[in-house]
């Protein structure tokens, strides 16, 4: 949305001087290029024009459609006519109505294209964060530039979730609400780094495909399972080299003595006293608050966590470990003559182990799926009769991808689907002023489907000059069921 | 001030893409490879300047064109008054409406200057210039509007056509229309003519007064247009059967006119889902295949 054309203001009308057409421009209007508008006083690049480039780029050369092959075979490995056919492979756009377009892909048979790109009101993306720090409570608003754009949901394994975008941020509120919703998504879509701030909680900064930075420190992996499985990955490894080893974890903290994994290896009782609440044996919840320190609690002393040990079974001398679920943090004591533990140098295969850990660990990720809906005008312009589009799609007749990256379509009534913002071309995503977010989308189907929709035969017929095309058969896409 | 225009090769390899400002320009030659190569290239020398050319007239290019005389200097915007000059002796019309068609021949031509090509085109948003050697035909397609349900409608040019240029004008397109069609679009010798024609015939596509019309003042929406305090297209209601009929008759008037004076092809004009063709190369359409895949 930057620019590098500027503008000067002459009343509420603004000068373009992004070429020498010069345009004057009213709010809310565009130049004569439809790529530069007046958007509250401020030249902006509106440019559905760059969606089609990268759809084209996509298309033709990042990742070529159909680059796996199980879908019908020589329908669609002519990634060349689907795309133009339906316009994902589409030439620049033709802002003019029914515009002719010729080209000449496929062996001078010349086709037609047609600008494909969907504008969602109804969008939104999904990001995943990896981290088991905690962000924000439930439910909490997430905040872009002091703006609702969203909200903290469920959390998933080793990973807290946020929704963000929707109608009712993008359109529903204040103009600016709208604003910072719209630029939000873009940026997260485009896979560019957003500040995100959450009610009651942390300031993170998210961005695709990289690792988050919460709080101004950048996570660096996902936990290796929370605390109690972390004890039984590691219980071997462990056995002999220490008396006692905890994983601190905001979820389930683990305890090697007392757990499954330490009774099989007949490790000896500590007198270990535990805060939190007792879940199994060797298995605590709740030992700490929620927070960015060990283990997504918020201690940075880990033997908060401890109350003292129990003298009838305790004895001075003993050791034990004390570790994240990601191994980036650990210490090592030896419990001195009051029992009371005292920080001591981790012998080294201690320290291998807590290297092992942490080699065990993924890299923590950012990652954005964008959701959106195809609306009333963009199924309309496959068929007279809309539905039948949805119907296709529903039956896995049709393939709709996303800038020419897989989507899942969500099961139920309408095509709503979710995509990888990694997965698409750089800057796949544009927007209008309404607000809302300009995204390439393309429906990919058979010859025949696309004949039962009532598809243009004439502007197909390459397909079936296609030697064997009658006798492969196709294999129809189901969206999430791909090995 | 002479900025680079953006000047690149499309993924394919195949077609040269040019853009500069308001111009937006996808070029194709068919030949051997040395002939493409001269042509994209002479192409994409013309082409850097060729808007500061004419804004450097684009006041006068603005204003109302005279049906005789002609004060503008650059050749393309000589071209574009000559365009819509025989238009201009009836209504208003400035050489802008020709703006597009015109840029496309200039480029077709230098390119056609330096190179022997099969075939070529140069398509400047939806109007297009062509060019066909003996034995060469295009199949180019209609796609009635890109926001909403298309009609197909396919048509196969060859070299013994007369039909060099195609263009295609609207109340959706990014000028505005005086007329209510959705859209019109025009085969004509040339793509300068044919883009003026289809402004000429789009504009005459209406019904005066009609409560179901919306308009505005032109420069209310573009302070610069260049129809300057015309009422402009906005939107159009509910209309009945009759109603339409009776505008794409209106319009259908203009170009049976422009037929028989020899300065059009063939049109296709639209109006809420229904179409009518003049001409007997206008687009021909197949009922059966409406309902064109877009998104």
């Amino acid at each position: 949305m930057s620019t590098e054309a500027t503008a000067a203001a002459i009343g509420d009308k603004i000068r373009c001087d992004a070429c020498p057409v010069m345009c004057y421009i009213k709010p809310g209007a565009a130049g004569a290029c439809d790529r530069y508008a007046n958007h509250d006083g401020q030249l902006v690049r509106v440019d559905p024009h760059i969606v089609l480039e990268r759809t084209v780029e996509h298309g033709g050369r990042l990742v070529p459609f159909q680059v796996s092959g199980d879908w019908d075979g020589k329908i669609v490995h002519q990634s060349d006519i689907f795309v133009t056919a339906i316009g994902a492979g589409t030439t620049y756009p033709d802002y003019k109505p029914a515009p002719f377009i010729v080209s000449s892909e496929i062996d001078g048979v010349d086709m037609v294209t047609v600008v494909t790109e969907g504008i969602f009101s109804y969008c939104g993306v999904k990001v995943k964060i990896d981290t088991d720090r905690h962000l924000g409570p439930e439910t909490a608003t997430v905040r872009a530039e002091g703006e609702a754009v969203g909200h903290v949901t469920t959390g998933e394994y080793g990973s807290q979730m946020l929704s963000l975008g929707g109608v009712h941020h993008l359109t529903g509120g204040s103009k600016k609400e709208g604003r910072v919703t719209c630029d939000t998504l873009m940026d997260l879509s485009n896979c560019k780094p957003v500040e995100l701030t959450i009610d009651g909680g942390a300031t993170v900064v998210v961005q695709a495909g990289h690792a988050p930075i919460v709080n101004g420190m950048q996570e660096e992996r996902m936990r290796v399972g929370c605390g109690s499985a972390t004890i039984g990955m590691f219980a071997k490894q462990w056995h002999g080299k220490v008396d006692e080893v905890v994983v601190v974890d905001d979820h389930i903290t683990g305890v090697l003595s007392e757990h499954q994994a330490g009774k099989l290896l007949d490790i000896a009782d500590t007198g270990i006293k535990m805060k939190g609440r007792r879940s199994t044996p060797g298995r605590y919840f709740q030992v700490a608050e929620p927070g960015t320190g060990w283990g997504g609690t918020k201690i940075s002393d880990p033997l908060s966590v401890l109350g003292p040990f129990d003298p009838r079974e305790a004895r001075p001398g003993l050791t034990m470990l004390m570790v994240s679920t990601t191994g980036e943090h650990a210490a090592y004591y030896v419990l001195d003559e009051a029992l009371r533990p005292v920080e001591t140098n981790m012998p080294l295969d201690l320290k291998l182990s807590v290297e092992r850990i942490q080699e065990n660990c993924e890299p923590a990720l950012c990652t954005v799926l964008f959701m959106g809906g195809a609306g009333g005008s963009l199924r309309a312009g496959v068929t007279d009769n809309p539905v039948r589009l949805t119907r296709s799609v529903k039956d896995a007749l049709t393939r709709v991808t996303s800038g020419g990256a897989p989507v899942y379509v969500w099961p139920g009534g309408g095509i709503t689907f979710m995509v990888d913002v990694t997965q698409m071309p750089a800057g796949a995503f544009g927007y209008v002023p309404t607000p809302a977010l300009v995204a390439p989308i393309e429906f990919t189907m058979r010859l025949s489907d696309y004949a039962a929709l009532g598809g243009h035969m004439d502007y197909v017929r390459p397909l079936t000059s296609l030697r064997d095309t009658a006798e492969v058969r196709p294999m129809p896409y189901i969206p999430g069921r791909r090995a | 001030m002479k900025r680079p225009p953006q000047i690149a090769l499309l993924p394919d390899g195949k077609r040269l893409h040019l853009q500069d400002g308001p111009i937006d320009l996808i070029v194709e030659a068919k030949g051997s490879a040395r002939e493409v190569r001269a042509a994209y290239e002479v192409a994409a020398a013309r082409f850097t300047g060729l808007l500061d050319e004419l804004c450097a007239e684009l006041v006068e290019l603005r204003k109302a064109a005279h049906p005789l005389h002609c004060s503008l200097h650059g050749l393309v915007a000589r071209r574009m008054h000559a365009a819509v000059a025989p238009f201009a002796g009836n209504c208003f019309i400035t050489p802008m409406a020709a703006v597009a068609g015109s840029v496309a021949e200039e480029i077709l031509g230098v390119m056609l200057r330096v190179a022997r090509l099969d075939r070529a085109y140069v398509n400047n948003g939806g109007d297009i210039a062509l060019h066909l050697a003996e034995g060469e035909q295009f199949t180019v397609g209609l796609i009635d509007r890109p926001d909403s349900q298309g009609l197909m409608r396919t048509l196969v040019i060859g070299a013994g056509d007369p039909i060099r240029g195609i263009a295609t004008s609207g109340r959706h397109g990014r000028s505005f229309s005086l007329g209510i069609a959705d859209a019109v679009t025009v085969l004509a010798k040339t793509a300068s003519v044919a883009d003026a024609a289809a402004t000429i015939i789009a504009n005459a596509v209406d019904l005066p007064g009609h409560p179901a019309v919306t308009r505005l003042p032109a420069n209310e929406l573009q302070p610069d247009s260049d129809l300057g305090p015309r009422l402009v297209t906005r939107d159009v209601g509910a209309l009945s059967e009759s109603e339409i009929e009776r505008a794409l008759e209106a319009g259908a008037d203009c170009a049976r006119g422009l037929l028989a004076a020899g300065l059009i092809e063939g049109a296709a004009l639209r109006l809420k889902g229904e179409t009518l063709v003049v001409g007997t190369r206008g687009p021909h359409a197949d009922r059966r295949h409406e309902g064109l895949i877009q998104a």
